[in-house]
């Protein structure tokens, strides 16, 4: 049993089917409890690992449909529209589903009804089971009026008014109802009772398709997986090929048998259903998870998912093998992709500003490429390697805006020879809070042909008296 | 009779694409500078492993601008924009700063043409490398290394060289604070930026490198020319002895292309 501080006082939140035999149940306050039942066997309850918990489960409800939501904090709803023939029909389905998870331990109670809402309802305040069509109404009569999840002063209200159960509620006229206690209440009658239907938000995006196999043998050795997944692959680049289409991001999931779902996901550069450069894509990103794929008991589905489909017409060669070029460049990025991860990939991205902090964006090189805005072709040096940030150094230089004539970079000092400058940047105000300094930027190189870009932070006279000197850059 | 003809005809032609596309190894590029090129004589290669050293830290500024500037060289001759691999290890973003789009277009290079890949550790830096260097619609695969991490031993460059043979992909290794190694690289450069030549307003001029060519397999002597960038024409240029700026040449550095060697500094490093 578990217990949770509300109010100050430590009551009663979840009990066992033992507890609740001896007449316990939530609510009651622990010292209650405890006067009662001296030796009760109390833990903290911890919501957020009931959560993850839920999470687990619903990941696991993945198998039986791609459309799962949470309901609550303590339920689940499955969109099994068309899905209940590939597990032989409705009742056998909510049958397969609860033995399943009774199988991992979980006490569950299941009900298959027209709407989320009805079903939801008889689910936890009914017994469960299977509605036939167009019977909601029937099936949520006797259920008391608080199984419609109503605010405390409604169900309050409607029970002073002897309105006890949805059935009585139903008998009432709708307009005075929804008069004293708002439309929402009509609506959620209307959802309960299967006269209104609205979707479930599913909790993951819904696949553009899907392949998937299921084994009557759990499989464990990495190259039956890895068999698996190939097949897996080639039956989706037929239907992708069907649909005139390539994935942009596939998504493998691993259901184990005890529960467990592992998910891999493989994102290309561009619309790809080719089953080789997929299987190797997938093969890097099994080499370089940190923690292995561990199978445990084994996995009884693998699913095979296409998050994100755009239209790939097949490809006319040009003669030139420009395309084709281009083609292996992006398989390669993908590569590298798959084994070091998005963000270590990049292409340069320029924009239209002065302020060379901000002028050179990286960006993945996965990523389309942006419209990049015009770039001022001012055809000043910039350096080839830039810090980020600025690094601060020591220099001597004239007052008030003179190139320095020495400075002290790391610990060792350099004599500058030849010095371009300065090259004032003003920081864009329009964009960044007041009191960011003025940057007169130099080129300067020192006796032995480095050549450094450097800034001093403020003018001097106007800003500030003792400015600070920074190195932005080097050049080759 | 005529239908064979055509597809015979087509045959020839697709022969001849192919040619186009399948880069032949032993082709060659030059500096575009007469001192070395006259010495050098076409024997540069594409497709080839050139490995570039720093002899201080303070250098590698240069020797990356060097090893980009010998990378555009390579990929003049072939025409089409290919694009441009680099490969770093992150710790190096604060000790040089990292590439800059601006800096590289400075340089000559179309920034959108380079590809930058981070990585963190030397192995993942070498598979990276390894796997760009396969590619053969790249232009060039830039791989900097720091220090002398045990990976890259004989065999990881001789497979290297390998990989740029077959893929025709020229292959630069980049390599800073390091002891000359045992390597299959086709040349071996010493890089060290030189003073340069200054504009108008004693401004700092076009990068200008002192550059030594330390070993070069086809038994070409060991050279120092002092050499200057200019990225209009994307070539180097001679710096005659006489024009050098009278002002300071510190003691124990090169003055001219007369001087000997500086193993010295090589092996100071590391």
């Amino acid at each position: 049993m578990f217990v949770e501080r509300v109010k100050g006082a430590l009551r009663l939140s979840a009990v066992s089917s033992q507890a609740r035999a001896l007449g316990l149940a939530p609510g009651l306050t622990l010292a209650d409890a405890r006067a009662r039942i001296p030796d009760l066997a109390v833990a903290e309850h911890d919501p957020v690992a009931d959560g993850l918990f839920l999470e687990r489960i619903a990941d696991d409800c993945d198998r039986w449909t791609p459309l799962v939501a949470l309901d609550g904090n303590d339920g689940l709803v499955l969109d099994i529209t068309g899905c209940g023939h590939l597990f032989g029909g409705e009742a056998m389905m909510r049958r397969r589903v609860v033995e399943h998870l009774q199988r991992h331990g979980v006490a569950l109670q299941a009900a298959v009804a027209g709407t989320p809402e009805a079903a939801s309802t008889l689910a936890r305040y009914g017994k469960g089971g299977v509605v036939p069509p167009g019977r909601e109404a029937e099936c949520v009569a006797p259920l008391p009026i608080s199984a419609l999840n109503l605010p405390e002063e409604t169900v309050t209200g409607l029970s002073r008014a002897g309105l006890k159960t949805i059935g009585d509620l139903a008998a009432r006229p709708g307009t005075p109802l929804a008069a004293r206690f708002g439309v929402s209440l009509l609506t959620r009658l209307r959802r309960t009772q299967g006269f209104e239907d609205v979707r479930i938000v599913p909790r993951r995006p819904l696949p553009a398709c899907i392949a998937e196999r299921r084994f009557a043998e759990p499989i464990g050795r990495a190259e039956d997986v890895e068999g698996a997944l190939r097949r897996l692959i080639e039956d989706l680049g037929l239907m992708l090929e069907a649909r005139g289409e390539g994935g942009r991001a596939f998504e493998a999931s691993f259901f184990r048998t005890d529960g467990t779902v592992r998910r891999l996901t493989v994102e290309t550069a561009r619309p790809s259903r080719d089953s080789a450069s997929l299987g190797r894509l997938f093969e890097e990103k099994l080499e370089a998870l940190a923690d292995p794929l561990d199978p445990g008991f084994g996995f009884d589905l693998i699913r095979l998912a296409v998050l994100r489909a755009e239209t790939l017409t097949p490809a006319q060669v040009s003669l030139d093998g420009r395309a084709l070029e281009e083609e292996e460049v992006a398989a390669l990025v993908d590569r590298l992709v798959a084994r070091l991860g998005r963000e270590r990939v990049l292409r340069f991205m320029l924009r239209d500003t002065h302020d060379p902090d901000r002028a050179v964006r990286l960006v993945p090189a996965a990523d389309p490429v942006p419209p990049s805005s015009p770039v001022p072709d001012d055809r000043l040096p910039r350096p080839l390697m830039m810090f980020d940030p600025p690094q601060p150094i020591e220099a001597l230089a004239e007052v008030p805006d003179g190139p320095p004539l020495r400075f002290r970079w790391r610990r060792v000092v350099h004599e500058v020879a030849h010095a371009e400058g300065p090259e004032r940047i003003a920081p864009e105000w329009w964009r960044q809070a007041t009191g960011i300094p003025t940057r007169d930027y130099f080129r300067v190189e020192n006796r032995e042909g480095r050549r450094f870009w450097l800034f001093r932070a403020g003018l001097y006279g106007q800003e500030t008296t003792a400015p600070h000197w920074f190195l932005h850059g080097l050049f080759a | 009779m005529r239908a064979t003809h055509d597809v015979s005809a087509l045959r020839q032609m697709l022969a001849g694409l192919e040619a186009v596309r399948l880069p032949s190894a032993s082709s060659a590029f030059t500096l575009g500078a007469k001192g070395p090129d006259e010495v050098l004589a076409e024997t540069l290669a594409r497709g080839a492993l050139h490995e570039i050293y720093a002899a201080e830290g303070g250098d590698m500024p240069a020797a990356s601008g060097f090893a980009l500037a010998l990378a555009l060289r390579a990929l003049n001759g072939q025409g089409e924009a290919r694009p441009l691999v680099w490969v770093r290890q992150d710790f190096l973003d604060s000790e040089t700063g990292r590439p800059d789009a601006r800096g590289v277009s400075g340089f000559g290079l179309d920034p959108a043409r380079l590809i930058l890949v981070r990585v963190r550790d030397p192995e993942q830096a070498l598979r990276a490398a390894g796997d760009a260097v396969r590619c053969a619609a790249l232009g060039a695969v830039l791989l900097e290394w720091w220090g002398e991490p045990k990976v890259l031993d004989l065999t990881a460059t001789r497979r290297l060289a390998l990989r740029a043979s077959v893929s025709g992909v020229s292959f630069f290794l980049l390599r800073r604070a390091a002891r000359a190694s045992p390597s299959v690289a086709v040349t071996r450069w010493l890089v060290r930026p030189m003073l340069s030549t200054p504009l108008a307003a004693d401004a700092p001029g076009a990068p200008a490198f002192v550059v030594t060519l330390l070993r070069h397999r086809a038994g070409v002597q060991s050279h120092i020319w002092n050499l200057e960038w200019d990225h209009e024409s994307c070539s180097f240029r001679d710096i005659p002895p006489l024009s050098r700026p009278v002002v300071s040449v510190p003691a124990g550095k090169s003055a001219g292309p007369t001087a000997e060697p500086s193993t010295a500094a090589l092996r100071r490093a590391g």
